[in-house]
């Protein structure tokens, strides 16, 4: 039922301190039309979208920065605060939902201790209910990072995060 | 290049993945250096084979074996006993192995017409020469060198091709418009943010025959006169995105994109544009928005992306599913084409029945295929022989449908198909908690841009919930249909216009069940609480 961790190329720095954007920033051409893939890059690299990185964005691609913060703000996947470093992603669209997703959500609650929306304390895990992740032939289903998990039952997801604590303890 | 006596095809579909595809994958590499047989056998990674309840799948060429059900351990008795010795592992033979009914829905199944699948599971989507060996780039090569971009248009024109991300326009009419519009700097954008819920078929196409969409922009851009493509993905595709980026690369190395191609001086290259999470961005004027770097905001029709699209230019925007029919047309004939189908719906249509089916996942069969046939005898009918309530034809912003239409045919003039989804609900189901789910997910993906979309999404949701505590009012039904008919007509885009339709169109085929929540206030099918509102979600 495991997918094995795959990390992307982008993702390697993803434990990089605050800072150190610019070089991430500078590689992209200075035109308004870059801010998604910028802001994509930046947040790979941070972890989220600090203000000053936002900041920064907007100086480097010549856009208000209010527009920079609308944008962050518009798109799920962007993230203005700190996550978890596993953001678990359960999606509640009708697919899902009808195939039992909110009693997925209840043992996600259990496990993690936390509401949809919250982090946990040791900062590991973030919870989030999703739309539609395309994964419907395998309802319900969750995305830990890039790892997708499908044709879930309750009991199954103690084992699921047991993998992932482990690799953090 | 090492020549390969036998291959052997892993499924990595997302259900086999689930099932373990992978780890069965690296265990065969191993065995197979093991043996030594590492220059004499080719372990190829390809999509979904389509049977996937039966998972992990793999096939052994050039007989064709299918295995399924393949675990770790039984790698090591197929390398041995099949790949060394040509024995073949009886056991774990697709037919020998499954049940009658799972034999009965394969059977079923070779009435599937894969014209845009067929290349899925068969081939390796990560090599481009697979890709060739099977016709690929053929039909660009025709395009650009035999045909003019006018003769294009008209084959695709021809064929009678309609758009299959759920609007239905005629591509080839798409195309001309934008040929003819003037502009300098034309685009081919191929719209593969596919968020609706219940779709997933044009991951199963980008995962598994990425080339087929980049030899599809060539053309394209080709006829309309384009030098630029931008493939527009969602953000959560990330081995969609990682499939594509890989067959753009490859193309350009073996100069199929770039400059001067097959020295026909037409260039054209592609970009991959990842989305960052928001279901507007299907729209195509939103899709444009979030390309030119801001909120996907939808913006006001007219006038049409084919006079005025990406930075106000001309520019053609394709679902997947349409782009990945082009190569075949070009290749096979419009007359060809056009032979398969009804008389006003032409080609083939994928579906994605999930939900409550036995056997989801995706078919591709002819229009004119009733809905019958899509979820009996290819989905399996519905999980654990109950009966069927409603089906959601294109997902939630299509229309709701009960068990009386299912012998209709999916075809424009009859059914229309939206873009494929088949949300299927049994029996046990209540039709108002299902309506608040798909109202929770139109009041969280309404990018808030105008007034009935905004404020209607959120009071639909906000009734159903009260109905669904029992904090009804007898009005109610008439208010919601009200509000449902004004957000049709007057929303800006099709978000708003359509999140209503699949209450609209469930309310005659329920009136009953709705009319017991909200006057007698209990739920026939005992899954909403009745609590007065009490614990009622706040969102």
């Amino acid at each position: 039922m495991i997918l094995e961790q795959k990390q992307c190329s982008c993702c390697k720095s993803h434990q990089g301190t605050s800072g150190g954007y610019s070089e991430v920033i500078r590689s992209f051409e200075r035109k308004p039309g870059n801010l998604i893939p910028a802001l994509h890059a930046v947040q790979a690299a941070a972890g989220y979208l600090s203000e000053e990185a936002m900041l920064e964005v907007a100086e480097w691609l010549n856009v208000p920065v209010s527009d920079v913060y609308g944008t962050a703000t518009f798109y799920t996947l962007f993230a203005t605060k700190p996550k978890g470093k596993y953001i678990v992603r359960l999606c509640d669209s009708p697919p899902c939902h009808i195939e039992g997703s909110n009693a997925i959500m209840a043992a996600i609650t259990e496990e993690l201790g936390i509401k949809p929306g919250e982090t946990t304390e040791d900062g590991n895990f973030t919870f989030e209910i999703v739309s539609c992740l395309g994964l419907c032939g395998v309802a319900p289903a969750i995305m830990v990072n890039e790892d997708v998990y499908g044709n879930l039952s309750p009991e199954m997801i103690g084992d699921i995060f047991l993998k992932y604590r482990k690799k953090e303890s | 290049m090492p020549f390969y006596r036998a291959h052997v095809l892993v499924c990595n579909g997302t259900p086999c993945i689930l099932k373990g595809s992978r780890a069965v994958q690296t265990a065969l590499v191993d065995e197979i250096k093991k043996k030594g047989l590492e220059n004499e056998i080719k372990v190829v990674e390809t999509g979904c084979l389509g049977i996937s309840e039966v998972g992990p799948v793999m096939v052994v060429y050039p007989e064709g074996i299918t295995y399924c059900g393949v675990t770790v351990n039984d790698v090591p008795t197929i390398v041995e006993e099949h790949l060394l010795k040509g024995r073949v592992v009886e056991r774990l033979v697709y037919k020998e192995r499954t049940a009658s009914h799972v034999s009965a829905a394969a059977a079923s199944r070779s009435r599937e017409q894969r014209v845009v699948l067929k290349n899925v599971g068969s081939i390796d989507p990560t090599s481009i020469e697979e890709y060739i060996a099977v016709g690929g780039y053929e039909a660009m090569g025709k395009a650009l060198t035999q045909m003019t971009p006018l003769e294009v248009i008209k084959a695709v024109k021809d064929s009678g091709l309609r758009g299959r991300g759920g609007a239905a326009f005629p591509t080839g009419l798409k195309w001309e418009l934008t040929a003819d519009a003037p502009g300098e700097n034309k685009t081919i954008v191929c719209n593969a943010d596919e968020g609706e819920p219940g779709n997933f078929k044009d991951r199963l196409i980008l995962e598994g025959d990425p080339h087929s969409i980049v030899e599809a922009m060539i053309i394209a851009g080709y006829a309309i006169g384009a030098n630029k493509g931008y493939v527009y993905i969602r953000g959560e595709y990330h081995q969609s995105v990682s499939h594509l980026e890989r067959a753009i690369a490859v193309a350009r190395e073996m100069e199929l994109l770039g400059e001067d191609i097959l020295g026909s001086r037409f260039n054209f290259d592609i970009e991959v544009f990842k989305g960052a999470g928001a279901y507007i961005c299907g729209e195509e004027t939103a899709l444009l928005e979030s390309l030119e770097g801001t909120r996907g905001e939808s913006r006001m029709k007219p006038p049409y992306p084919p006079t005025s699209g990406l930075h106000g230019q001309p520019t053609v925007i394709n679902n997947v599913e349409t782009l990945a029919n082009i190569p075949q047309i070009i290749a096979n004939g419009a007359e060809w084409f056009a032979s398969i189908g009804t008389e006003k719906s032409k080609g083939t249509k994928i579906f994605s029945p999930c939900g409550d089916v036995l056997y989801p996942g995706v078919y591709e069969v002819p229009f004119g295929t009733t809905m019958r046939e899509v979820i009996y005898e290819m989905a399996g009918g519905i999980k654990s022989g109950k009966d069927l309530k409603a089906v959601l034809i294109g997902g939630p912003s299509g229309i709701c449908i009960s068990k009386e239409d299912l012998d209709r045919q999916f075809a424009f003039e009859d059914l229309p198909p939206g873009a494929g989804a088949l949300i299927v609900i049994d029996e046990d189901k209540c039709i108002v908690d299902i309506m608040q789910n798909c109202a929770k997910f139109f009041l969280h993906e309404s990018c808030g841009q105008c007034v009935p979309c905004r404020e209607g999404t959120k009071r639909l949701y906000e009734l159903f919930t009260w109905w669904q505590g029992g904090a009804g009012s007898p009005g109610d039904l008439a208010l919601a249909q009200s509000l449902g008919d004004v957000m049709s007509v007057s929303a800006k885009c099709g978000l708003g216009q359509f999140a209503a339709t699949a209450f609209r169109t469930s309310l005659p085929l329920f009136e009953e069940e709705y009319r017991a929540h909200v006057v007698d206030r209990v739920c026939p099918s005992g899954v909403c609480k009745m609590n007065n509102g009490c614990e009622s979600e706040v969102v």
